[in-house]
């Protein structure tokens, strides 16, 4: 462990953190925390850093600077099984939705649960089913992911994501590729998830998702950090491209 | 001139490099196996992928193999009218090295394909770091458990191979002369040892090794979408052919080594 004194009031906590890939500068010196149980929300336009930053927050992205503090621990110097134990207490939506093909749906979202827990395989399955059924897809669990709309797959990674009820949520575009009642749908549930004690990062371009599940929001550009503060403090900003997001009330 | 010498030490730096790569990947992988959790569920499904789903394309191949092989050392031995030895050539020729080999070129384009390819997929797809996000360690999931199932899988192939090609060298011998089974089955193991059959077989557990090694690490380290991973499919059939064409060389040197191959 560093020599920093444990922040335990902040659930995560990104400190003076750079990364590139070869010449290219993803992120230039990012530095936020965020409180336990509460929302933050990355905005920013595609190829800014923001999905980056979330795989640094789980350990998928070592920095190249700076410190990366969940729970009070810098995961940057833990090793293999150390950071394991970390993770176990995440839950990731990738972009891409990520679900393992060779799966179906059901094992899919059971797949934690199988890896992690000592649960019967009956009451392994009844915990995907209900995870299934949060999110609407309770009469895929037996279909292939193959089989699956973008949006569904979307949908089964978020089951899957929240299969261990994690304490934190790391969520890459939920509603990309949803129509606007199932995004307001996945919005409710993210907000409830929140209320029952999960802390929540979440990466959209989605602004109306942003105001329903934002305790605090920030600004990604090149690299850098513009502007972050509250609903209110980013629709009050000067600056043009935070205006133009803002404003934007296209989902996507 | 300097600018060939300069292609040239990169090549040879690139091909070192690779070998490097390669080696430090595979000896994880051995060092991985013997660390909990074991994964013995992902092994079994993988031994019925590589093994189980590989033995009709050994069969066939070992029993038309067999069946090429009867002719030509018939073709050989009747110059010198020494046709009764005929099962006992094919068996040794077979069960020494064209069995094992075979085997192992089949299975690296079979399962070294499939793997290249599912490995890589699955990397371009960003399931191999969802696999990392649910505090699955990927490389031991991936790659160690197929490394053990296609160690595993290569010597019981082999035998298989043996034994169809023995069975396709009696159906072509029974054909032009009518020898029964017992007569050329008893022919066969007339000059057969098990220092023959045992390290040559064995053997094949080190075609597994590099078979799943190469197209494990190949699909780990895919990248440019689809492209990559038909290219990480086509050079793990590449890289996993020489190299158990190379390491024949070495083994057989090793076998030769342990057991001399003297006429008693």
């Amino acid at each position: 462990m560093s020599g920093a004194a444990q922040d335990t009031a902040h659930a995560i906590k990104l400190d003076h953190v750079s990364k590139s890939f070869g010449d290219r500068k993803v992120l230039d010196d990012v530095t936020f925390e965020i409180a336990k149980a509460k929302a933050f929300v990355l905005l920013g336009r595609s190829g800014t850093g923001k999905s980056v930053t979330l795989k640094h927050i789980i350990g998928l992205v070592q920095p190249d600077k700076g410190q990366v503090m969940v729970d009070g621990r810098d995961i940057t110097k833990l090793d293999r099984r150390a950071l394991s134990d970390v993770r176990k207490h995440m839950g990731f939506l990738f972009q891409n939705a990520a679900l393992f093909d060779s799966m179906t749906v059901g094992d899919n979202v059971a797949f934690p649960l199988r890896r992690h827990t000592d649960l019967p395989d009956r009451e392994i399955r009844d915990r995907a089913k209900q995870k299934l059924a949060d999110v609407g897809l309770e009469q895929e669990y037996d279909k292939m992911p193959a089989d699956l709309s973008g949006g569904m797959k979307k949908r089964a990674a978020l089951a899957r994501a929240m299969a261990l009820e994690p304490s934190i949520l790391l969520v890459d575009e939920p509603s990309a590729g949803l129509d606007p009642i199932t995004t307001a749908e996945i919005d409710d549930l993210l907000v409830q998830r929140k209320r029952s004690g999960t802390t929540i990062v979440v990466v959209t371009h989605n602004i109306p998702s942003a105001r329903a599940i934002g305790d605090e929001l920030a600004m990604l550009h090149d690299g850098r950090i513009i502007q972050r503060g509250t609903v209110e403090d980013l629709d009050r900003s000067d600056d043009p491209l935070v205006q133009a997001f803002m404003r934007s009330e296209g989902g996507g | 001139m300097f600018a060939l010498v300069d292609r040239v030490g990169a090549a040879v730096l690139s091909v070192l490099g690779f070998v490097g790569a390669l080696a430090t990947f595979g000896g994880r992988a051995i060092v991985d196996a013997f660390r909990p959790p074991y994964e013995v569920r992902e092994i079994v499904r993988h031994l019925y992928q590589f093994g189980l789903r590989s033995t009709p394309l050994i069969l066939t191949s070992g029993f038309a193999i067999g069946v090429v092989l009867s002719m030509h050392t018939r073709a050989t031995l009747a110059r010198f009218g020494a046709e009764a030895m005929i099962p006992a050539g094919l068996a040794v020729a077979l069960v020494r090295e064209t069995g094992p080999l075979t085997a192992g070129l089949l299975v690296s384009g079979r399962v070294g394909a499939g793997i290249g390819a599912e490995i890589g997929a699955m990397r371009v797809t960003e399931q191999i770091d969802a696999l990392e996000a649910n505090a699955v360690d990927a490389f031991k999931f991936l790659a160690v458990t197929r490394v053990i199932a296609c160690m595993i899988a290569m010597p019981l192939l082999t035998v298989m191979m043996d034994f169809a090609g023995i069975f396709g060298g009696y159906v072509a011998e029974a054909a032009v002369s009518g020898m029964s089974w017992q007569l050329y089955f008893e022919r066969s193991f007339l000059y057969l040892e098990f220092s023959d059959l045992i390290p040559a077989t064995l053997k094949t557990v080190v075609f597994g090794f590099l078979i799943a090694s190469v197209a494990s690490y190949l699909g780990f380290t895919t990248s440019r979408g689809t492209e990559g991973v038909g290219e990480a499919s086509t050079r793990s059939v590449v890289m996993a052919s020489i190299l158990i064409i190379l390491s024949d060389v070495i083994l057989v040197k090793i076998i030769f080594f342990f057991y001399p191959q003297v006429p008693s």
